[in-house]
């Protein structure tokens, strides 16, 4: 059996000066996490506040944008699509959608890389995976 | 008396779909049944819990609406569906530094009447919730992000749909007595895992119903519970506790159980071998495996093991567990689980269960509730009650 998934157009994220370095980056292909100048740690989602110390002493970084799933499932209905979480490399699991694959044949562990997509409007683009 | 604070009233609402009343006279109905239950007045009332489900700021336009007009204590702790269980917390610690002497703490209302897809839709909690952009142009759902929580428990522990499945068989084993249950009839392992796939790997039976209606609590200091001519069920222990995604640190084999249980073990003296009867907030078959691991109820990946062959079913299991039916098959009002999750396990510690499931001599008992989302960021609060 084979689910081919569906080629969804996503709703455009919310954009605030909060997430414009992350959103920014989409814009221009890259994959951005922040980081904490306190503890030198990575984290996902980026916010101009650590996560870690609470301070404002972070920056925005530049990820592979490789990674393997960590987990998935697929929404199913008539156009089913998977959610699933994917570790990056670097080392912080973000939400994301695996696109252009077949459903009933993921697993835990894929190896997958980055593939920004266009939503809806004049919305920024997202980070989806594919797999590697 | 030996307890700081006691249960003294309990009442759920019959109804399932509420297509005639609202949602603020179903927060008062509760409300009245539970004192009826107690056998008190509302002019007693002199502190109130309520949560995200009362309509208005807070909990004004109840306290409006039911007349409450000697409150000295209010307390409107938002944490989704186990608020209610939190708030049972909370009132003992208002009581305990006399704070109020009778607490009321209402959950109502009727998202089945208003059509809502609440596990299958996305949904956004409003303007400016900084999580929301990096998860709604994804298309979440409450139901795919707890399916990521079976599908790592499977990857990682081995564990298997049909042994969720078994979660669902016990919660319809019990249902079937209750004349209330919106699914009182009896399904198989089979049935289950051979229903419509949701989002992989949960089928349609490993998920709740959509239900209106509603409950109330009500808790009051021991002097008063000492003048009621109802059974003591005393509050032995609470804890609660928050998870979140924790910087993209994510583990998803765990829940926030695995630190409100502790707490409530400990200030009851108690350990999980000791529970007679537990009331597990069942969103999805997957919450409850992971909360009986995180209770302590089985190690951590084992909780497969622990529910196959009917162990949770009453009469047969190691742990009964929601012998009302549950948020599986009874009701799961206002899409918060936590208060019946409370009610049934009241009703089991008062021996006024329904016999057919009543736990002999359940004099003491555990209520675990689950609010937010199991994937992404959630509370949960534990209560134990003691029956005297």
């Amino acid at each position: 059996m084979a689910t081919q998934a569906f080629d969804r157009t996503p709703q455009a994220p919310a954009e605030s000066p909060d997430n414009k370095p992350y959103f920014d980056g989409c814009r221009e292909g890259k994959l951005i996490l922040g980081k904490c100048k306190d503890t030198g740690k990575l984290f996902h989602y980026p916010r101009h506040v650590s996560p870690f110390t609470l301070s404002n002493n972070v920056e925005f970084v530049e990820a592979k944008g490789t990674g393997e799933i960590y987990s998935w499932s697929v929404a199913r209905g008539k156009e089913p699509f998977c959610v699933a979480y994917v570790k990056l490399d670097e080392g912080p699991i973000m939400l994301t959608n695996i696109i252009e694959c077949d459903l009933d044949a993921l697993k835990c562990g894929q190896k997958v890389k980055v593939k920004f997509k266009a939503t809806e409007g004049d919305g920024a683009p997202v980070p989806m995976f594919v797999l590697a | 008396m030996k307890n700081p604070a006691y249960i003294v009233g309990a009442f759920e609402h019959p109804t399932r779909k509420a297509e005639t009343k609202s949602t603020a006279q179903l927060h008062a109905e509760v409300a009245y049944g539970a004192l009826q239950d107690a056998g008190l007045q509302a002019s007693d009332i002199d502190g109130y819990f309520c949560a995200g489900d009362a309509p208005g700021m807070g909990g004004l336009s109840m306290i409006d609406y039911m007349g409450l007009n000697k409150l000295r204590h209010y307390d409107t702790t938002e944490s989704g569906g186990s608020s209610y269980v939190i708030h049972v917390g909370h009132a003992v610690e208002a009581i305990l530094q006399g704070k109020c002497n009778v607490a009321l703490i209402t959950l109502a209302g009727r998202p089945r009447a208003e059509g809502m897809q609440t596990g299958t839709a996305v949904r956004s909690m409003g303007v400016g919730v900084p999580d929301e952009s990096f998860e709604i142009p994804y298309g979440r759902t409450i139901a795919t992000m707890h399916a990521m929580v079976a599908t790592r428990h499977m990857y990682e522990f081995g564990t298997t749909s049909e042994q969720l499945a078994w979660i669902k068989v016990a919660a319809s084993t019990h249902a079937q007595y209750n004349p209330h249950a919106m699914l009182p009839k009896v399904v198989t392992v089979e049935d289950v895992v051979n229903s419509p796939m949701v989002a992989d790997p949960l089928h349609r039976l490993d998920c709740c119903v959509i239900s209106d209606g509603g409950g109330a609590l009500i808790v009051a200091r021991p002097e008063i519970a000492k003048s009621l001519n109802r059974p003591k069920v005393g509050v032995k222990g609470w804890g609660e506790a928050y998870k979140h995604q924790n910087a993209g640190g994510i583990d998803l084999t765990y829940s926030a159980a695995a630190m409100s249980g502790p707490m409530a073990y400990e200030k009851a003296k108690v350990k999980p071998s000791d529970i007679k009867y537990a009331s597990i907030y069942d969103s999805f078959t997957i919450s409850v495996l992971v909360q009986l691991e995180d209770l302590g109820f089985c190690e951590k990946g084992k909780g497969g093991q622990f529910v196959q062959d009917g162990g949770l079913i009453s009469g047969v299991g190691k742990l009964p567990f929601n012998t009302d039916g549950g948020g599986l098959c009874n009701n799961h009002p206002s899409n918060r689980g936590g208060m019946t999750k409370v009610i049934e396990a009241v009703r089991q510690a008062r021996g006024e269960a329904h016999p057919k499931v009543q736990v002999p001599n359940a004099d003491l008992v555990l209520a675990n509730g689950k609010g937010g989302n199991l994937g992404t960021r959630h509370g949960c609060g534990t209560v134990i009650l003691e029956r005297e």
